[in-house]
């Protein structure tokens, strides 16, 4: 199957980042965290491994969390991708974003973004969540500064914040 | 070391019929690539063969569960997060839904593809011992015709299957059980770690006990053989069969003459061997209700 005289074009992709349009010229096996990081210059998603278990580079495309280092550019046409740089809005940071700076979610900060919207992602599926329910969908992010605890706590933090806002706009 | 770019052609065809027209026209040039979780790790790490790369996971032919009266027909790019979520197959099919809960972590199960999971043919894959199980067929599409084979017989050795070049994997069907009857699933994937491990032992079996007796028994192993393994041997001993330490141990030795095991870097032939008679013997006490 293997043909070493293959030769890629580049071409247009067109894809939603943060809501807004964007078209990049790339060759079709770029990966998408390259994308970002290097045609788009949002170098908040990191890379660690580079093989899909460390969640480094964890962005949301087409409202699924999922490992950009994974993900061939001509594959993400006509989606929706969401970064960590979209989370914060009108300068103000996301729940997620707060509960981890109140609770010392981050250290190094290399594993932070991904770690993030994998939060965003658990609290999205249980508003209320077990720590089994945190522990699970954090399992695919590797952190090596904080031993995992603060992190925990952190979601419980902002499951905690945006239950009790949202009760307060309920109410 | 990282992959050189542009000897890596993708192309993204608008619909199934043009994907398989370019496989038809030139028979073995194109590679299809689903969920990239396999593929691209391969990539990124420089042991991905340059060559020409179809890209199918935006095909809408190749998406969607359908439940019927008979069958449960799962798209071959339904995502195993798709699977977890579906709860006609997460009740009936309770062993993909685990083998999808236990396949990497969240972000790999919003990409990775029961069909990718099938054509990438490892041996240590999650999600085949529960289809062997559950006795599902695939169905094979190319330019000039269908074709549906029994998923147990599709995989003839180390990555070896029975498929042609231009064929693509379409669908997998699944037979709906008598919900009258009680039914016994028992799925247990042996890793390092709960998640974002690969397997070093997997076993999906099912049956039920009518008269005292085990009928209609299946029994699956992973990273066992060269290939998702149907026991065949092990079904053979329990079926008609009553509970007792003779039938243990006849499955136990059963067990054994199925498995191949060898040593890699994730276990040993000899661990391999002793967890997967353990875990035949632990599905015979499941399957009775008795106590190991």
């Amino acid at each position: 199957m293997s043909d070493a005289e293959a030769r890629a074009e580049r071409l247009a992709v067109t894809f939603t980042v943060n809501g807004v349009e964007k078209t990049v010229e790339t060759l079709p096996m770029k990966r998408l965290l390259d994308v970002l990081r290097e045609d788009l210059a949002l170098t908040g998603t990191k890379e660690g491994c580079g093989e899909g278990e460390c969640g480094a580079c964890s962005v949301f495309v087409d409202g699924r969390l999922v490992n950009s280092c994974l993900i061939p550019a001509l594959q993400v046409e006509g989606s929706r991708v969401d970064t960590i740089e979209g989370l914060a809005r009108g300068g103000e940071l996301h729940a997620v974003q707060r509960a981890f700076l109140e609770a010392g979610g981050a250290q190094c900060g290399i594993c932070t973004p991904g770690m993030v919207l994998a939060a965003v992602d658990v609290l999205r599926k249980h508003p209320n969540p077990t720590d089994e329910q945190v522990r699970e969908g954090l399992a695919g992010n590797l952190c090596r500064c904080t031993g995992y605890m603060k992190i925990f706590d952190s979601v419980m933090t902002a499951a905690l914040a945006i239950a009790s806002r949202d009760g307060e706009g309920a109410a | 070391m990282r992959s050189y770019l542009p000897a890596f052609a993708c192309k993204a065809p608008a619909s199934l019929d043009e994907a398989l027209v370019t496989l038809a026209s030139e028979p073995g040039k194109w590679t299809p690539l689903a969920g990239g979780t396999d593929l691209m790790v391969l990539f990124e790490s420089g042991k991905l063969p340059p060559g020409h790369f179809l890209s199918l996971w935006k095909l809408p032919e190749l998406r969607g569960i359908e439940v019927t009266d008979d069958a449960i027909t799962l798209g071959a790019l339904t995502t195993y997060a798709e699977v977890r979520e579906h709860a006609t197959v997460a009740f009936e099919l309770p062993m993909l839904a685990a083998a999808a809960r236990e396949s990497g972590a969240i972000a790999i199960q919003g990409r990775g593809t029961l069909g990718g999971n099938i054509m990438n043919a490892s041996p240590a894959a999650d999600s085949p011992p529960a289809l062997v199980a559950y006795d599902a067929e695939i169905e094979l599409v190319r330019a000039s015709g269908a074709r549906w084979v029994r998923y147990r017989d599709f995989h003839t050795g180390y990555k070896v299957m029975d498929r042609a070049p231009d064929e693509i994997l379409r669908r997998i069907r699944i037979p709906r059980r008598d919900p009258g009857q009680h039914w016994v699933h028992f799925y247990r994937k042996v890793g390092t770690r709960r998640f974002q491990a690969i397997t070093k032992v997997g076993i999906a079996a099912i049956g039920r006990v009518e008269g005292g007796v085990a009928r209609d028994v299946r029994v699956a192993f992973t990273s066992v053989a060269p290939t998702v393994l149907a026991a065949a041997r092990t079904e053979a001993a329990l079926e008609g069969q009553a509970f007792g330490p003779g039938l243990v141990a006849a499955a136990r030795a059963a067990t054994r003459a199925d498995v191949t095991p060898i040593d890699d870097i994730r276990s040993t032939e000899r661990y391999r061997h002793q967890v997967a008679e353990n875990l035949a013997d632990s599905f015979v006490h499941a399957l009775f209700a008795q106590k190991a």
